[in-house]
């Protein structure tokens, strides 16, 4: 079998032998910065303009729900399960599809929505990133097949960066099959360096910080 | 070197336009590196890399420990492992996958260790379909090339290529409008992404303590290659381990500034298992494939196997002088620049193409760039003389078919024969005192190697055929 033979390979290799023990790992370096929450939100917001992604710093649930409103503008839009979103009022807004807890429905329902709109998990200051886990509330098409994402994210939930995240989260697996950080719109450069924005995922992004 | 390594060289040296597009990329590239670098947007970026070399000569010293670590906890979150000695068990494994479940089309989202085992065409041979699914990866698939570079697979191509391109292989009318070129893509590929049965990814990164495959990319086809498809199947070399996940803070922080100079890609995935039972959407089955295909025979050697530590950024090859003249095609594997002249002889064995690792200034940029601190030009140095010291094996073997060559000449010349043995007698040895010979005058080459453990009888005054003619 390829297993014995590979792992007897790299024992070989190492000089190591079956069960031995190893030496301890180096420690892990994780340096989490002082920053008051009105500056974690003002360096999350210029960091996703700086990606051409747009930012909406929300007073309240209305704001937020008037804002996502007319972004979605009447096109079809489906809304993750996040309580953020219905306790806003977004997923009562007209034409969202909301709710949904079936894997195929969902593709289809993703595959020609215009807009997609999700809660985050987190969100990471220093780079302008979202963080969503798999879970009940969020599924991972939504943030990735429509053409228009936007992301509603209550403000406790901003970090100063990814040290952080890691140290609240040191074994995200436990929790979710997928976690995935999204810093900005989908975008490649693979020819002749060009930068063009939604390649396979939304080329448009809007954050809601409430 | 070889005449195919030299001919592919002086191809390129003499394109103007390839060598305008790969010297500006590279150049694009090194500024956006450099940008991401300073003081001010990293200031702990020498630390980080001191630190990702620490962990990562730990990982590989203990490479079976982790090995199994992640296989357990692959399992434990719903996944399998499976372990492959070389690329024809890749390809069996995948087949054989893909015959139980009835599958028909495969997406692929980049992976340079796909490259190396040349899935796409092993598959291809069974009527598979694998579509490769990255823009760039793509576009090299139509071209039925190899990539150019490792992070950026078409940096050699212009648009009206690529625009020629799709109108003879996708029938399209000719669009030379890079947005537009993109859009083509993304239709034909979206079309792919919801009728594929199998995704299959690389990892950038396996994290033992998680059993997780991490990967990074901009564009959100590994996003959709992972989480489309009823079935995900990772395909990763043995050396993509790191410990915990909490040492991706510092491995993400070097892989997007060195690659691309982004302080974090677009998108950055962390998958351990299939769906679970609360979730929404995401893959029903989970297999990580860890590959060897040589690795551990690059283990082996205590001081080459910092090899192993490469993250695959490009970085090296960015800033390589050598690499910006002669191109990522010159190459003779699908590694190019300083990481693929030490992986290639590693690998392949360095008769592979004696060449490789002497085209190299060794000006060290390759080392001051290299996030993890693979000492590359020290690696280059050993590689020299590994390849020297083959060749004068080889040389001497040369040497010695020559004089039997020689030999079997006069065998068949009775008269040269017997000229030639006079000659010897005369010309010769010389006896010690017992009347032994232990050395000769032309005391060269195999001559020299026998007479070093034996000693020659001393010639008889006469030879046989004197002997018989005087009867």
């Amino acid at each position: 079998m390829s297993r014995d033979h590979v792992l007897h390979k790299v024992r070989t290799a190492l000089s190591r032998s079956v069960g031995q023990s190893i030496e301890e790992a180096p420690p892990v370096r994780l340096s989490i910065p002082e920053m008051d929450i009105e500056q974690r939100i003002a360096a999350f917001c210029a960091r996703i303009e700086a990606l051409a992604g747009k930012t909406h710093r929300a007073a309240s649930a209305e704001d937020a729900r008037a804002y996502v409103a007319g972004v979605v503008a009447g096109r079809s839009a489906i809304a993750s399960n996040a309580t953020v979103l219905r306790d806003c009022g977004i997923t009562a807004l007209p034409g969202i599809e909301t709710g949904i807890t079936d894997a195929d429905q969902l593709r289809a329902l993703c595959a020609t929505a215009a807009c997609g709109i999700s809660g985050a998990d987190y969100a990471l200051a220093d780079t302008g990133t979202l963080v969503l886990l798999s879970s009940r509330q969020e599924a991972r098409l939504i943030s990735l097949l429509p053409p228009v994402y936007i992301a509603v994210v209550e403000r406790q939930r901003l970090l100063t960066g990814l040290d952080e995240l890691l140290s609240l989260l040191p074994h995200p697996a436990e929790q979710t099959s997928s976690m995935v950080l999204i810093t900005g719109p989908s975008r490649t450069a693979d020819i002749e360096q060009i930068l063009v924005r939604g390649v396979h995922g939304p080329g448009e992004i809007h954050v809601v910080v409430i | 070197m070889s005449a195919a390594f030299d001919e592919k060289i002086h191809a390129t040296l003499a394109d103007p336009k390839l060598q305008l597009a790969v010297y500006t990329a590279t150049g694009r590239l090194i500024e956006k590196r450099r940008k991401a670098i300073t003081p001010d947007a990293c200031p702990d970026y020498q630390e980080l890399r001191s630190h990702a070399n620490d962990v990562k000569r730990h990982t590989i010293e203990h490479l079976d420990y982790y090995l199994e670590k992640f296989e357990r906890n692959v399992k434990a979150h719903g996944g399998q492992v499976i372990y492959c000695r070389d690329a024809p068990e890749v390809a069996d494994f995948v087949l054989s996958l893909a015959k139980e479940r009835l599958a028909r089309l495969i997406v692929k989202s980049k992976s340079m260790t796909t490259e190396e085992v040349d899935l796409n065409e092993r598959l291809e041979h069974h009527d598979l379909e694998s579509v490769e699914t990255d823009l760039g990866e793509y576009i090299i698939q139509l071209a039925h090339e190899r990539p150019y570079h490792i992070v950026a697979p078409v940096l050699h191509k212009t648009r009206e290529q690529v625009a020629d391109l799709f109108t003879e292989r996708l029938g399209v009318p000719r669009e030379t409008v890079i947005e537009k070129q993109t859009m083509i893509a993304r239709a034909v590929l979206r079309e792919k992404f919801l009728a594929a049965d199998i995704g299959i990814s690389g990892a950038n990164f396996l994290v033992a303590d998680s059993g997780a495959v991490v990967l990074v990319e901009n564009e959100g086809n590994a996003r959709l290659t992972t989480s489309a498809p009823k079935i995900h199947i990772a395909i990763a070399g043995i050396e993509k381990l790191i410990p915990r996940a909490q040492d991706l803070a510092v491995f993400l922080k070097l892989l997007g500034r060195s690659a691309t100079g982004q302080p974090l890609t677009v998108y950055t995935s962390f998958l351990s298992g299939p769906r679970r039972e609360d979730e929404i959407d995401g893959p029903e089955e989970f297999y990580v494939v860890l590959l060897d295909n040589g690795r551990t025979k690059v283990l082996a050697d205590r001081e080459k196997r910092q090899s192993l530590y490469c993250i695959r950024c490009g970085a090296c090859l960015n800033h390589c002088p050598v690499y910006r003249k002669i191109g990522g095609h010159s190459y003779p594997w699908i590694y190019s620049g300083p990481i693929g002249a030490i992986l290639t002889p590693q690998f392949l064995g360095v008769t592979h193409e004696p060449g490789l690792p002497f085209a190299s200034s060794l000006c060290g940029a390759c080392a001051e760039v290299c996030p993890v601190k693979i000492d590359i030009p020290k690696i280059l140095l050993e590689l020299r003389s590994e390849v020297k010291k083959s060749e004068e094996r080889e040389g001497a073997s040369r040497l010695e078919r020559l004089a039997f060559r020689v030999w079997a000449w006069v065998m068949r010349h009775p008269r040269l024969y017997e000229m030639a043995g006079v000659a010897a007698a005369a010309l010769g040895p010389s006896a010690d005192g017992g009347g032994w010979v232990c050395k000769v005058p032309f005391n060269v080459g195999p001559l020299r190697a026998w007479l070093s453990q034996r000693d020659l009888p001393p010639s008889p005054p006469k030879s046989f055929r004197q002997m018989w003619r005087q009867r």
